[in-house]
């Protein structure tokens, strides 16, 4: 089900069938455009499919927002190890909460995607891989890949092609950092979700020490519709390098928040205020927490910009895994940046020093911060700190926690200094008297 | 140690989801699933995880310590599970696990006496945008009031909590 | 690809060869590129980003230590930007660290001290409340403090990639991630301490050295471990002339960074309660202690005696004793008491299987041959537990050198988890081995380790096997105790004069064996020289004088008329041979008060007899060796530069009666070590019984089913 009013501003490709009686049924899916684009794409070679998807620009929605055509066409495809197709449905990052609807509304869409996927490399086997607490999602997708099953779509020989292809579903279990691509293969394998060292990239080595097409549940989504359209008309959805649509996921301090699919590029000023109905309680906008927890924090000024990749990434931050949280003028943005640093803290897996002493000295300066016994110092010292760890981390979440630590800092100083007069100062204790 | 049959078919079907030879990787899902059975992960339940999958109990233990979903103690019948991370927080996750700790009288990962309820703040659960949210076992709640908390928890306590995610 | 790749460091122009990483590369130019998790030869980690660079044309810092060098690539090492880097992950890692280091083990010797003064992180402005997790002790000697730990995983790595034991993982995730042992909460290992060594700070301590000394109040003392045949070099840590610890500071000698239980804790037996301090001479059907020079006196009277009515003498050496001891004491036997009734307890048939090869010189394997050889085969010894580092070694050649291992063996062994093993019962291992033929004829060469299984007409079977091949092949034939192969050298061996000449040359006839010693009715004198052959059969003869050498009053020394207490060889100057043949110096550690070198003792004992047995310093008895014993003429300076030198074999035939009966293993496991074992507090503290972790039912069925896959690629476990 849809758990919020669609917008009539949405541009819906991809979600379009979530409001259809029993979605998730591969009935509805086959009376809907279901599976017309693997009959298609059956007939069409390997490059013929990567060009297709690069004429399209979709780019990954996990988060990095590489293109999809590209990363496909890294992955050899004789090396004579088996290949396999994985989907990142381990959706952890704050403010993002896509992927279950994609799942939980239409798993044959995710289905096709990733045969498209296994089509392109001869992969016989693809994983889902969907983080531990959304176990009822486990049922659905389940039952659909049964389905699939029954009508030919997965198995053997599927639809007369002679491939043959299998799917299954795997399960994490509290592990924000197993949505990093390497750590979610190592965590495929039974290990615990340290990431792997790059190169190689999982596309020449991934899951079980073969090469692997890695993409993000809302990416694989999208693929049937290219198919089934034409590559340039998804492009033609965007702006230039954006190509499509996207789901959106806007929470905080709106009337109406809510998942929307919007066309690549939307205003994001547009977004709070025409398609989620305004800042709530007639309030002023404070800041907009663009693309998930890891993108840097916009002021109310910088957020009339497109809601693309490029754009976001000119103003320095990112469209991450379009995750938008609003916050509104009363909203204490130490708090955020504390609750934020929390998060890295509790998720950071501990492998390398940076990230894991970093976002936990953090954490402790923030929340002494936050209780009123901070001084001038820590100001400078978190943003000091911030920056001792960006770059420097063995994988990403460490720049994901840094990221939006020097953002707080860097957009909202005047808050942090406020807070200092507000806040019960600490007393230093008295000098002894020298006797 | 013996399971369910529904929870042998699932294992067994598990076990042949991946590569020969592979059967490591069933590790973390047959730890969860078999959790959800026992109420944790018992020392028998990581021997026994470890012959199934041909690892050793201390490559089972490292994996237990790494996932925050896995845990060796017993939890309550019901594990309510509050979201407090920044969309959450945005809308008043703070106050309702403020809520939820005076009213249920439990802190962070404490079990009631009867073994009813336990109560754990979490990071986002994928439900940001239907904030504030909270989980009880695997069923999300959304929007969920303070009004609205006590009217779950009362639901557990009179056994007329149905688990249709709201 | 081409041959060479050309990069410039630090303004150094440098060559090397694909692949190489840029902090190796630094190295080889002497530039030091610091590093926790980056350890040679074991998986890479880049988990402490303390190798951070800057690479031209490449934004952010660069981790060295998986970075391979690039054509044309320019690397600054030393920049401000690096030297902050490092700075701040020092300051990172310091600030959940214990600032204990005044009462930290590894206080003066800790790469985190180093780091913190190379980087001037000397400031915190950390003012949070570290995390604190209490020390926890996981065997008698490994201690384990998880605040001190900066997660470099060595010590996981150094347990599952060195030793393929795998006893140590990690738990937890982020600043709560600790190390864990495998059994809960205590470990079951080999107890081999590498870890301790491996552990750049002082999270991993000893229970044999812990808050014992600081490293400088010790004076570090380089010599051979003198337990089993492997001959590890140990550095004795010394102070007040008592050994405080022993390990493998300098990664030098045979066994580079390899040491087992006994090597580094297996020492202690040398001051237990128990040691003798006095001769002992029977009073009056008791031992009491009299001075050395009555002690001497009376056994110089009763050999005088004896010998001048043509008594019957024997005589039984060690396996422990240095070469120069053994040397003199077969001397004094021939020359002195003019018998040949002399002999060791044989653990393996060296003397058969030098034989049978008939001076083929190169036909013996060296210790640094298993970690180079293309190809070993290990008949009947289950090798982690009776020669710990010839199974490091042929690990360590299987994971770096790409290097293939097989086994024949009667049951389970650890390297059925890398190595193509076949079961065999006793007795049938040529059926076996007749199975692996064509596998083993496919290599390019092959190193042959038998146990005592293998010995009389089988060694020479299994030269024929080998020539049968048609490829090289080197043998070594395993015996237990330090010094078993130089015993056998130097001829403590009823037929065989030093260098295996035969007992005829010297105008003898050959003597009575170990076994026929022991069973002689008419025996006159028995004097036995650190061994303790009554533990397994009571002496025949009931009337002969028993003249007792050792460290303690063994069941021997029991029987004996005279107990001279003599020194360990941690306490002695001298050369031991290992199993291999390699030849290296011992250096005296403590200085014990009471006991003498046997060296000496035979000396005395001949000077009372006013006999000349020539030499009597270590220095000329070896300089005599060097000249008379065949295969002994090894370059002084590697061995007095604490080096190992390969003694080689006669050049013709052996002329030994084949006594396969009296060859026998002493089974000793990495928990027992004889006479010696049984003083060792520590051996005795472990609990574990041998080679538990691969008899785990748990894990047994899949090892033998060889289904347990081993990724080299693993990171860890
Ligand atoms: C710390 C961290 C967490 C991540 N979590 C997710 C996630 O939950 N879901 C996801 O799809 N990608 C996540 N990613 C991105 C993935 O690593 C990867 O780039 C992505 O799944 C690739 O798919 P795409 O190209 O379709 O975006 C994460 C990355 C990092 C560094
Ligand atoms: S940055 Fe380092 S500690 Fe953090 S999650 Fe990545 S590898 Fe783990
Ligand atoms: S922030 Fe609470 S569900 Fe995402």
């Amino acid at each position: 089900m849809r758990y919020n009013e669609p917008s009539p501003l949405e541009q819906m490709i991809i979600s379009y069938r979530f409001d259809l009686p029993n979605p998730a049924s591969i009935d509805t899916y086959l009376a809907n455009d279901g599976y017309v684009a693997i009959k298609k794409v059956l007939g069409m070679t390997p490059e013929a499919i990567i060009d297709e998807l690069k004429v399209s620009s979709l780019r990954g929605r996990g988060g990095a927002g590489f293109p999809t055509g590209m990363k496909w066409s890294f992955v050899p495809r004789n090396t004579g190890k088996p290949t396999y197709v994985i989907c990142n449905s381990d959706e952890s990052e704050p403010g993002t909460c896509k992927d279950r609807l994609l799942m939980e509304n239409d798993p044959h869409q995710l289905i096709e995607g990733m045969l498209i996927a296994g089509w392109t490399i001869k992969s016989n086997k693809g994983y889902i891989f969907i983080r531990g607490e959304y176990r009822y999602l486990i049922d659905i997708v389940d039952r659909a890949i049964a389905e699939a099953y029954q009508r030919g779509y997965l198995g053997k020989n599927i639809l007369g092609s002679g491939w043959d292809f299998d799917l299954y579903t795997h399960t994490g279990a509290g592990a924000y950092e197993c949505g990093e691509e390497s750590a979610l293969l190592e965590s495929l394998e039974g290990k615990r979700g340290i990431p792997r060292l790059k190169p190689p990239f999982p596309a020449v080595v991934g899951a079980f020490q073969s090469p692997t097409i890695l993409n993000n549940c809302e990416t694989y989504s999208a693929i049937p519709w290219i198919f089934r359209n034409g590559g340039a008309a998804y492009a033609a959805l965007g702006t230039p390098k954006n190509g499509g649509t996207r789901l959106v996921c806007v929470s905080g301090h709106v009337n109406k928040p809510g998942v929307y699919e919007l066309p690549m590029g939307f205003n994001l000023l547009r977004i709070v205020n025409e398609v989620c109905g305004g800042v709530r309680n007639g309030k002023k906008l404070k800041a907009i927490i663009p693309g998930g927890s890891s993108s840097p924090v916009l002021r109310a000024d910088e957020c009339d910009i497109p809601y693309d990749f490029d754009s976001l990434a000119k103003a320095k931050t990112m469209a991450g895994s379009g995750g938008v949280v609003v916050l509104d003028e009363d909203t204490d943005i130490v708090a955020v940046a504390l609750r934020t640093i929390k998060f890295y803290a509790h998720e950071s897996c501990g492998w390398c020093i940076p990230c894991r002493e970093g976002t936990n000295w953090l954490k402790k300066i923030l929340s002494r911060y936050h209780e009123g016994f901070g001084d001038e110092s820590d100001i400078d010292l978190i943003a000091e700190l911030a920056n001792n760890m960006l770059g420097r981390t063995f994988c990403a979440l460490g720049d994901a926690a840094a990221m939006p630590t020097a953002g707080f800092v860097a957009k909202f100083r005047n808050e942090f200094e406020d807070y200092l007069k507000k806040s019960p100062r600490f007393q230093p204790a008295p000098e002894l008297a020298v006797v | 140690m013996t399971f369910s049959p529904e929870l042998e078919a699932r294992f067994a079907k598990l076990l042949n989801s991946y590569p020969p030879g592979r059967q490591r990787s069933a590790v973390v899902p047959m730890l969860l699933y078999a959790q959800d059975e026992i109420g944790c992960v018992t020392q028998e339940l990581v021997e026994e995880v470890a012959h199934r999958c041909g690892v050793t109990a201390l490559q089972v233990d490292e994996v237990i310590g790494y996932y925050s979903m896995l845990h060796r103690k017993p939890l309550g019948k019901y594990h309510v599970q509050i979201c407090t991370n920044i969309a959450c927080q945005a809308v008043g996750a703070e106050d309702l696990w403020a809520h939820a700790c005076k009213n249920l009288q439990l802190g962070n990962k404490e079990v009631s006496p009867d073994g009813l309820i336990s109560l754990e703040e979490v990071e986002c659960i994928g439900a940001c945008a239907w904030a504030p949210a909270i989980q009880i076992n695997y069923d999300f709640h959304h929007q969920v009031t303070p009004e609205k908390f006590d009217r779950l928890m009362q639901a557990l306590a009179d056994r007329t909590y149905s688990a249709r995610p709201s | 690809m081409a041959e060479v790749i050309n990069f410039t460091i630090d303004g150094q122009k440098l060559q090397a060869a694909p692949g190489t990483l840029v902090i190796n590369a630094a190295k080889q130019a002497g530039i030091s590129i610091p590093s926790f998790c980056y350890y040679d030869n074991l998986a890479l980690q880049a988990a402490c980003r303390m190798c951070l660079v800057e690479v031209e044309k490449t934004p952010k810092l660069q981790v060295a230590c998986t970075l391979p060098v690039a054509e044309g690539m320019v690397v600054h090492t030393d920049t401000p930007q690096v030297h902050q880097a490092r700075k701040s992950m020092v300051e990172f890692l310091l600030t959940n660290h214990p600032l204990d280091c005044p009462v930290c083990d590894k206080g003066g010797e800790c790469e985190l001290q180093d780091m913190a003064f190379r980087y001037g992180a000397g400031f915190s402005r950390f003012r949070e409340a570290k995390i604190h997790v209490d020390e926890k002790q996981w065997s008698p000697v490994v201690y384990y403090d998880a605040p001190r730990c900066i997660l470099c995983y060595r010590c996981v790595r150094i347990c599952g990639e060195g030793l393929g034991v795998s006893a140590l993982g990690i738990g937890n995730r982020g600043a709560m991630a600790e190390i864990v042992p495998n059994r809960g909460d205590h470990l079951e290992c080999d107890e081999c301490g590498a870890c301790i060594d491996i552990c750049p700070v002082g999270a991993l301590t000893s229970g044999a050295y812990r808050y014992k000394t600081r490293p400088w109040e010790m004076e570090h003392v380089g010599t051979v471990c003198t337990h089993c045949s492997n001959g590890c070099k140990t550095t004795l840590g010394v102070r007040n002339g008592r050994i405080i610890r022993a390990n493998n500071r300098d990664r030098s000698g045979v066994n580079g960074e390899f040491l087992c239980i006994k090597g580094r804790y297996g020492f202690d037996f040398y001051d237990h309660p128990d040691r003798l301090t006095t001769p002992l001479v029977r009073q009056g059907g008791e031992l009491k202690p009299v001075s050395w020079a009555q002690a001497l006196a009376v056994v110089a009277k009763r050999f005088t005696e004896i010998r001048a009515r043509n008594g019957k003498f024997a005589v039984i050496g060690s396996n422990h004793t240095t070469n120069e001891e053994n040397y003199q004491l077969q001397k004094f036997a021939r020359q002195v008491l003019r018998t040949s009734n002399i002999d060791h307890h044989r653990t393996g048939d060296v003397a058969t299987l030098l034989d049978a090869l008939q001076g083929r010189a190169s036909a013996l394997a060296s210790t640094a041959d298993l970690v180079n050889a293309k190809a070993a085969l290990v008949i009947d010894s289950d090798l982690a537990q009776e020669q710990p580092l010839l199974a490091f070694s042929l690990r360590f050649n299987w994971r770096i050198n790409q290097g293939h291992v097989y086994a024949v063996t009667p049951g389970p062994v650890r390297e059925d988890n890398y190595a193509t093993t076949v079961r065999a019962e006793p007795g049938r291992e040529f059926e076996q081995l007749q199975l692996l033929k064509d596998r083993l004829a496919a290599e390019p060469e092959l190193v042959i380790l038998f146990g005592a299984a293998i010995k009389g007409e089988d060694i020479r079977r299994l030269v024929a096997f080998g020539d049968s091949l048609g490829i090289p092949v080197k043998y070594v034939a395993l015996v237990d105790y330090s010094n078993s192969r130089g015993a056998s050298d130097m001829g403590l061996l009823p037929d065989l004069l030093p260098g295996y000449r035969p007992v005829s040359e010297a105008g003898l006839e050959p003597g009575l064996d170990y076994d026929q010693i022991l069973a002689a009715t008419d025996l006159n004198a028995l004097w036995v020289v650190g061994a303790n052959p009554l533990s397994r059969q009571p002496l025949a003869s009931q009337d002969a004088f028993v003249v007792v050498q050792d460290l303690f009053l063994t069941e021997t020394a029991q029987r004996a008329d005279v107990v001279l207490p003599a020194f360990c060889a941690y306490e002695k100057n001298g050369t031991v041979t290992n199993v291999c043949g390699d030849v290296q110096k011992l250096t005296r550690g403590p200085k014990t008060m009471g006991p003498k070198p046997d060296l000496d003792i035979i000396a005395l004992l001949a000077k009372e007899m006013r006999e000349d047995l020539g030499p009597t310093k270590v220095a000329d008895v070896f300089a005599e060796i060097r000249n008379r014993v065949h295969g002994y003429n090894l370059p002084l300076v590697v061995i007095e530069s604490g080096g190992a030198a390969q003694a080689v074999p006669p050049n013709d035939r052996i002329q030994i009666q084949s006594r396969p009966e009296v060859v026998r293993s002493a089974g000793n496991t990495l928990y027992t070590s004889g006479t010696l074992g049984r003083y060792s507090p520590m051996l005795n503290s472990v609990l574990e019984a041998p080679g538990a972790l691969y008899h785990d039912p748990h894990i047994a069925p899949f090892v033998a089913k060889g289904s347990v896959q081993v990724d080299t690629t693993e990171k860890y476990g």
